[in-house]
């Protein structure tokens, strides 16, 4: 199953997960599924904590400054996050608009 | 872009998969058993001790700790160490071989979060494991294992380290673990500890190994493996996980006397990093010990090198080199090519594991135990 991060909407991250920064990134380990993940670009580790702050993703990655031939990569890891349960939706989009 | 693997070679700035051993003491006495345990040492990590390495990995952000031994259940603080380690975010994988979980122990593993419990056993029958692990061994494990079951423990771990004569059982050993809702995990056979001894008559044969890597193709899927198959990948497509030594990289081992070690198979002097006593305790060892420094520098594929299959295999393991005396550049002594048999005929001597908790000889040889234990 793909899941299309531009159909997610508001996003953040499970609080269950932990981020543990790395050189080439992070680590990201699910407590509950205990799967483990790689977040290999520094920026995508910034992407996944200010996910809460924003709308979506793209509103996310304009807030940060993402260069655009990022954009498609980092989209494509947010869905691989996703369906690992990393990232999850969530339901408060009123307040962050 | 560097691929995952060569930054992983680099090392991380915490381990991944650390093993603990917490005692040395076991009540049973497996021939193959990678730490020589069976009596306590008396300088073994006390209780503040243990709870102080908890709290630094805390700190590290290890996500969770391989607990072990011995048989990790014996130490008397058990539960008081799991629980800090639970509690506080270090989730805990304790292998045991289930002599003590009874219905309370089953309850009180059941209840806790962040835990997984690893049975091991070595065969799918009682005579096939109790060869290796002792006469009664299995019933032991099995009461466990329905213990477990009993109290609504979840998906446990069914742990199998694969041997000559084991490994035509794994697919009743998938049907046991199935019959309990839970997951096989098997292990390659390494000659550290005790099993430096067994190692060359339990080690699988080259047609065995075979069958294995087609197996694990089929099966790999349903199996938990530790990625500890990967010399198996020069037969063809990789097995999935990770095609690397993780030693003193993304793996380490902290003993009971706790003494750090590059990997839970390789229990001696040479690839001893240091001690969680030390000034600056665990992370102080894994950030600046010179032999983890050493073991991230990129590796020479040595005797391999003119080898097609060197990246499929990465040369290997390298306790099972070092144990069987080969050199640590060269091929492994598994190696599906036939590269390490002619390896291990050129060996004259092999370094001798400079640990053993073994408890006294005598009850060893009085153990249903079909191999020769050639000890010193």
């Amino acid at each position: 199953m793909t899941v299309h991060t531009a159909t997610m909407g508001a996003l953040r991250l499970h609080p269950n997960v932990a981020l543990r920064p790395e050189p080439f990134g992070a680590l990201a380990y699910h407590y509950d599924t205990r799967r483990l993940v790689f977040l290999r670009h520094p920026q995508l580790v910034d992407v996944v904590h200010a996910l809460h702050e924003h709308t979506d993703l793209d509103t996310t990655m304009d807030a940060l400054d993402i260069a655009e031939t990022l954009r498609g990569p980092f989209q494509r890891a947010i869905a691989n996050l996703a369906e690992a349960g990393i990232v999850i939706t969530r339901d408060d989009e009123k307040d962050s608009s | 872009m560097t691929t995952l693997a060569d930054q992983m070679k680099r090392g991380l700035d915490a381990p991944i998969c650390l093993t603990w051993e917490l005692t040395y003491a076991c009540n049973l006495d497996c021939v193959h058993c990678l730490s020589s345990s069976g009596r306590r040492d008396p300088r073994e990590l006390t209780t503040d001790e243990a709870i102080a390495v908890i709290d630094e990995l805390r700190r590290m952000q290890v996500f969770y700790v391989n607990i072990g031994g011995g048989e990790p259940m014996l130490r008397r603080d058990f539960f008081t160490i799991i629980d800090h380690a639970t509690t506080s975010g270090v989730g805990v994988k304790f292998s045991t071989n289930g002599t003590y979980i009874d219905t309370d122990a089953a309850r009180r593993l059941a209840a806790m979060d962040y835990l997984d419990v690893q049975i091991s056993i070595d065969g799918a029958d009682a005579a096939t494991n109790d060869l290796v692990r002792g006469q009664g061994s299995w019933d032991t494990a099995r009461r466990a294992m329905d213990a477990l079951a009993a109290a609504d423990f979840g998906e446990f771990k069914i742990s199998v380290v694969v041997t000559r004569e084991n490994v035509t059982q794994l697919d009743d050993l998938l049907t046991i673990a199935d019959s309990y809702g839970a997951q096989l995990r098997i292990t390659r056979l390494r000659p550290a500890g005790r099993g430096a001894d067994t190692w060359h008559q339990l080690h699988p044969t080259d047609a065995q190994q075979r069958d294995l890597y087609h197996w694990l193709l089929e099966r790999g899927d349903r199996v938990l493996t530790g990625d500890s198959f990967f010399h198996l990948n020069a037969l063809g497509d990789p097995l999935p996980g990770l095609n690397l030594c993780g030693a003193g990289r993304v793996v380490c081992l902290i003993d009971p006397v706790g003494d750090v070690y590059a990997c839970p198979f390789v229990i001696h002097d040479e690839f001893r990093a240091g001690n969680v006593r030390d000034p600056g305790g665990f992370a102080a060892v894994w950030n600046s010990s010179e032999l983890f420094a050493e073991l991230r520098e990129p590796g020479s594929a040595g005797a391999c090198a003119s080898c097609g299959a060197y990246d499929a295999c990465q040369g290997g393991c390298m306790a099972a080199k070092f144990f069987t005396g080969l050199p640590l550049d060269g091929p492994d002594p598994e190696c599906v090519s036939g590269h390490g048999a002619a390896a291990l005929a050129a060996a004259t001597t092999a370094p001798r594991p400079d640990q053993d908790h073994s408890r006294a000889r005598a009850h060893a040889a009085a153990a249903a135990v079909p191999v020769t234990l050639g000890r010193r």
